[in-house]
């Protein structure tokens, strides 16, 4: 019997059911994959057994107990761990303090003491940490291992894991990888939350497949397949398209019908160049050097792709081209205009769309409607407004329209951006964006956190761009996106280029070396040694 | 569903919201009148009798009815000045010294340019007012767009400066020299006062004016200005990235919310009492942003509670006369109206979602 069991949950939300009688049973000492597009439930149903929402209805057990998990603080009591996709720590505490935050105590707390027991619990499971850095000096990865350290340290049997590898490196995530198998060796129960097929596959020991807050699927993982395991998600047929010698993408089965998605850019027509950066330099949030001379030029019917773990310098990339961010030395050019001066205005009158990384902050005003959101960049303009007053007509037609033509599933052009999927918000910023038909567009991880049927639309709309003549700018810590829509790859490390290579001679080695910090000439002379 | 098969929507009041909010303003000033009662039947007294002094004071006659008028104007005014400021997330608590300042001014160049014909100069004074009252918020305004200085703090201590300029004014400079030492200013001309809407009471066209007022804010949020003015709000952030600039559009929106505090300073000046006295904006500044806040920020919501609370002033008066009520009732009522509205998130949460 299963240390943890989920019998008929059913959670509603105003308009939406996003659990509806679901049986889940968690195994000591297996990883469990709950799988499910964005919006399926997994994150609610996560939720429900963390003590974050009370089901409508349904009953948890745990070890044959029934029990009511009231709060979060009653989870951990019972065992049940949880790192969130957001992480919940306090920058300037150190690691240690972090982790025995919110902990009861008597009075005063002995630091050494804590620190030596989290260095224990962290040997234990082969996590490496430094107990006593602070967690604002620490990449995102090890902000995740103290993540997971906190939960060991209370010592969780049932560790929930929500989307954890959608912020790592290939390497940092293949270490995580080490550390729940270790975990899971020694008897905990393991939730993975993802929408990533591969990883599932790779990692867990059992699959759930959820769809619209149903259980649809479950198999031991080494039962089915990839191809099967995406039929349930999205409850569509999938092929798997292969994409001239890149890696195998899963692309709707409606795309086949398309113009094939990738044309060697040899048999495209080049034009001139729309965006061009020389030595760009430019400072973070908290004024230090972010972009240190990074020079880049993108051409008309181009995509070049910034690859990178996130936070080497490619948001404050993005926003210095968008005029966002000031420009410390360098010199760039948008559309053969000097660019170096300008406001972010500026750079919008010039033809230009830009996806922000950060959708629900910077994209949307998520308080606001469809119909506002979809007018943004345009309410200022005829036929929007004229003499100073907004033409509400005109405005609701043009957002009807682009729902349509982006198939943005909503209740409508006055329902809140709030109400919508993540998917959805997406395909409301890129229907905006693209609207205008944009010649240069810069789209920062236009598909983070968007499930398969998102992510493919995003994609086939980008490349029509791309088709069209736009120049693409594309900012992804998503390899395999890089690779599917690149022409040519740019790799930032700490802020400066390592160096950029044509898309068909790139492989995942070489780019994993260079994300790591290593110069293109000596990445590929190292010839695949990790 | 796709747009094609959705009618084509009008932008239309969400009625479920409305409902929401009316009854959320309504149990708010009943439950905080109860609590009134409460406290009446605490102190050894009729409330029955004492709302039935207040009802009959701010209802019982032509007379009364009008004067809750009169007492509304000046705080439909204010509310519609904060309203613009707090749809921008510019928390500006300076009306009353926005009031005063308009109502200085006003004066002053009624004062001054008393050779002028009244057909000019009454509508002088009130340009002039509401400039005046633009120009002291700007000063907070200009201090937060580009110094970042909290609004809150710069806003009451520019009030401070106004009470003490206009105590200052109306005790020396602007004193009325035949006034037996009274601290005022000289009456205005006769000319110059605001006609009566009806004879024998005080309601005067500063009450229409008003009224304008709110019919200009409804028609505001409908215009390019409006609705940069609520991204600016919504998020400085998506301002940015949308090319608005954030300090030029709270500049513009402290110079409106100024003009708007000046009116009304120049509507209790020309309407009212004829000439500058000590302390005549007293207590609006913080009335009014109530006043906004029952009304939820909505023009036509603001109608209603200004209403209401010139109701509340006028009929605790006559509470207080006739039925040995202290005013501080009305005071107390306010404050739990207040506190209702603001918490009311959480206090009227019947049954929603965990979200």
């Amino acid at each position: 019997m299963g240390v943890v069991q989920m019998v008929g949950i059913t959670k509603r939300f105003p308009g939406v059911l996003a659990n509806d009688h679901v049986n889940l049973e968690l195994h000591k000492g297996e990883i469990h994959g709950l799988l499910g597009e964005n919006g399926a439930g997994k994150t609610t149903l996560m939720n429900i057994l963390f003590g974050l929402y009370q089901p409508d209805a349904g009953q948890i057990l745990v070890r044959g107990q029934p029990i009511v998990v009231a709060s979060p603080a009653a989870a951990i009591e019972h065992g049940i761990g949880m790192v969130h996709q957001h992480f919940r720590l306090v920058p300037p505490l150190t690691v240690t303090e972090n982790i025995v935050l919110g902990l009861k105590g008597r009075g005063l707390m002995n630091i050494k003491a804590a620190e030596a027991r989290v260095r224990q619990v962290a040997e234990a499971y082969g996590i490496q940490i430094d107990p006593a850095a602070t967690v604002q000096s620490l990449s995102v990865g090890q902000q995740q291992r103290v993540e997971i350290l906190s939960s060991l340290y209370r010592e969780a049997e049932i560790l929930i894991l929500d989307e954890p590898t959608a912020v790592l490196t290939p390497q940092e995530a293949d270490s995580l990888v080490a550390s729940l198998r270790k975990m899971a060796e020694q008897g905990k129960a393991i939730v993975f939350i993802s929408h990533k097929l591969d990883e599932v596959m790779r990692l867990t020991d059992r699959v759930t497949v959820l769809r619209a807050g149903r259980v649809v699927f479950e198999a031991l993982t080494r039962a089915t397949d990839k191809v099967q395991l995406a039929r349930e998600m999205i409850g569509r047929d999938l092929v798997a398209l292969r994409a001239e010698q890149r890696n195998q993408v899963l692309v709707l089965a409606g795309a086949q019908d398309a113009a094939p998605i990738q044309a060697p850019a040899a048999q495209r027509a080049m034009g001139a160049v729309m965006l061009e950066a020389k030595g760009l330099h430019a400072l973070d949030d908290r004024g230090l050097p972010a972009v240190r001379g990074v020079s880049l030029a993108v051409r008309s019917g181009e995509v070049l792709g910034i690859a990178g773990v996130d936070g080497n310098g490619q948001r404050e990339l993005a926003e210095t081209v968008v005029r966002l961010r000031r420009l410390q030395a360098g010199q760039l050019m948008i559309a053969g205009e000097e660019a170096s001066h300008w406001d972010t205005h500026d750079f919008l009158q010039h033809s230009t769309g830009y996806i922000p990384d950060d959708r629900q902050n910077d994209g949307l005003v998520l308080g606001f409607d469809l119909a506002r959101n979809a007018t943004l960049k345009l309410f200022r303009r005829p036929p929007f407004s004229s003499f100073g007053f907004l033409n509400q007509r005109a405005i609701n037609q043009f957002t009807g329209q682009l729902m349509q033509d982006f198939d943005v599933r909503s209740q409508g052009p006055f329902a809140r951006a709030a109400t919508l999927s993540g998917g959805n918000q997406q395909k409301l910023i890129l229907a905006r964006e693209l609207s205008q038909a944009p010649r240069l567009i810069i789209a920062s991880q236009p598909t983070r956190g968007l499930d398969i049927g998102a992510t493919a639309f995003v994609h086939q709309r980008l490349l029509a761009e791309r088709d069209r003549g736009a120049a693409i700018l594309l900012i992804s810590t998503d390899l395999d996106e890089i690779l599917l829509l690149s022409d040519r790859i740019l790799v930032m490390y700490n802020g400066s280029s390592m160096g950029e290579l044509p898309a068909q001679t790139a492989d995942a080695q070489t780019l994993g070396l260079m994300m790591a910090g290593t110069p293109l000439g000596a990445a590929v002379g190292s010839g695949g040694v990790v | 569903m796709t747009a094609s098969e959705q009618p084509v929507l009008r932008r239309g009041v969400d009625g479920r919201a409305l409902w929401r909010s009316t009854y959320q303003a309504l149990l708010s000033v009943v439950l905080s009148l109860l609590i009134g009662a409460l406290l009446l039947l605490v102190s050894g007294q009729n409330p029955l009798l004492a709302f039935q002094s207040l009802w009959l004071g701010a209802f019982g006659s032509l007379n009364r009815f009008t004067e809750t008028l009169v007492q509304a104007t000046p705080l439909l005014l204010i509310a519609i000045s904060v309203s613009l400021s707090f749809r921008c997330q510019i928390w500006n608590i300076g009306a009353e010294g926005q009031v005063i300042l308009g109502g200085i001014a006003s004066i002053w160049i009624a004062l001054t340019f008393s050779s002028l014909p009244p057909a000019i100069l009454l509508p002088l004074t009130l340009i002039g007012g509401a400039l005046a009252g633009a120009a002291w918020s700007l000063i907070a305004g200009l201090l937060k767009a580009y110094a970042q200085a909290n609004e809150v703090i710069t806003t009451s201590m520019l009030n401070y400066i106004a009470v003490y300029l206009l105590a200052f004014l109306v005790h020396g400079p602007m004193m009325d020299p035949a006034g037996f030492n009274f601290p005022q200013s000289p009456l205005i001309d006769r000319a110059l006062e605001l006609p009566r809407l009806i004879a024998g009471t005080r309601l005067n066209i500063s009450f229409l004016v008003a009224l304008l007022m709110a019919g200009a804010a409804l028609l505001y949020w409908r215009t390019t200005l409006g609705q940069r003015t609520e991204i600016v709000g919504a998020s400085r952030r998506v301002a940015r990235q949308i090319g608005l600039s954030v300090p030029a559009t709270i500049a513009v929106v402290s110079l409106l919310t100024g003009a708007l505090a000046g009116i009304a300073g120049w509507g209790e000046m020309f309407g009212l009492h004829f000439r500058l006295i000590e302390e005549f904006a007293r207590g609006m500044g913080s009335l009014g942003i109530v006043v906004a806040l029952l009304g939820e920020l909505h023009p036509l919501g603001m109608v209603v509670s200004a209403f209401l609370f010139g109701a509340l002033v006028v009929g605790g008066n006559a509470m207080e006369r006739n039925a040995g009520v202290p005013f501080a009732l009305v005071d107390v009522i306010q404050g739990c109206i207040i506190l209702l509205i603001l918490a009311r998130g959480y206090i009227f949460r019947f049954r929603r979602g965990a979200r």
